[in-house]
């Protein structure tokens, strides 16, 4: 089954870190942490887990594949995740 | 931003002991990472979700040298950016 917030929530409760309700809280927090320093602009380094990075695309020619139409793609940042050796290695222990 | 300035940040904003801040952000990455070992995928509404992907064997070649290496099958993790992170970055290009 996939993982949710709900889930890291249990888990927290199930390891008596925090209350079901300070765990809802502070994974919120947490993650609005992380999506605050992404929108501005900076990399965020969980080591053991991976990077997530923002990355500057310039504009580009593209294609509407629905209907063949060209259109210009704005410039735009996106952010990327780059998992780190360490989580590499446990996905691929067999 | 690193692991500890984001435990850091945690306590500060939530107001709880350092340690158990650090707790909490062990925690929820080990949760993650359990989950994808498993094979099973991570979705967080709003941030994005990771999938494992397969891939298979092949030959590649060291760039260096030239030499031909066969690559052994493995699998990684793929994030996909939630619609309203992608959202809020989007526009913040140039910045």
């Amino acid at each position: 089954m996939t993982l949710t917030k709900a889930d890291l929530v249990s888990s927290i409760c199930k390891n008596e870190i925090l209350n079901k309700a300070e765990a809802v809280r502070t994974v919120e927090t947490l993650l609005e942490i992380i999506k605050k320093r992404l929108e501005s602009g900076e990399n965020v380094l969980i080591s053991g887990f991976g990077k997530f990075c923002v990355k500057d695309k310039r504009p580009r020619r593209g294609r509407n594949p629905h209907t063949g139409e060209d259109l210009i793609l704005e410039a735009r940042r996106v952010v990327t995740f780059r998992p780190s050796g360490v989580l590499r290695k446990k996905l691929n222990q067999d | 931003m690193n692991k500890s300035e984001l435990i850091e940040a945690l306590a500060q904003e939530t107001g709880l002991h350092r340690n158990v801040a650090e707790q909490v952000v062990k925690e929820v990455f080990s949760a993650m990472t359990e989950s994808l070992i498993n094979g099973e995928g991570v979705e967080i509404r709003g941030f994005g979700s990771f999938s494992i992907r397969e891939y298979g064997s092949y030959t590649g070649r060291n760039p260096k040298t030239g030499e031909k290496i066969s690559v052994k099958p493995k699998r990684l993790p793929f994030f996909k950016v939630g619609k309203g992170l992608r959202e809020r970055v989007k526009n913040k290009v140039g910045q």
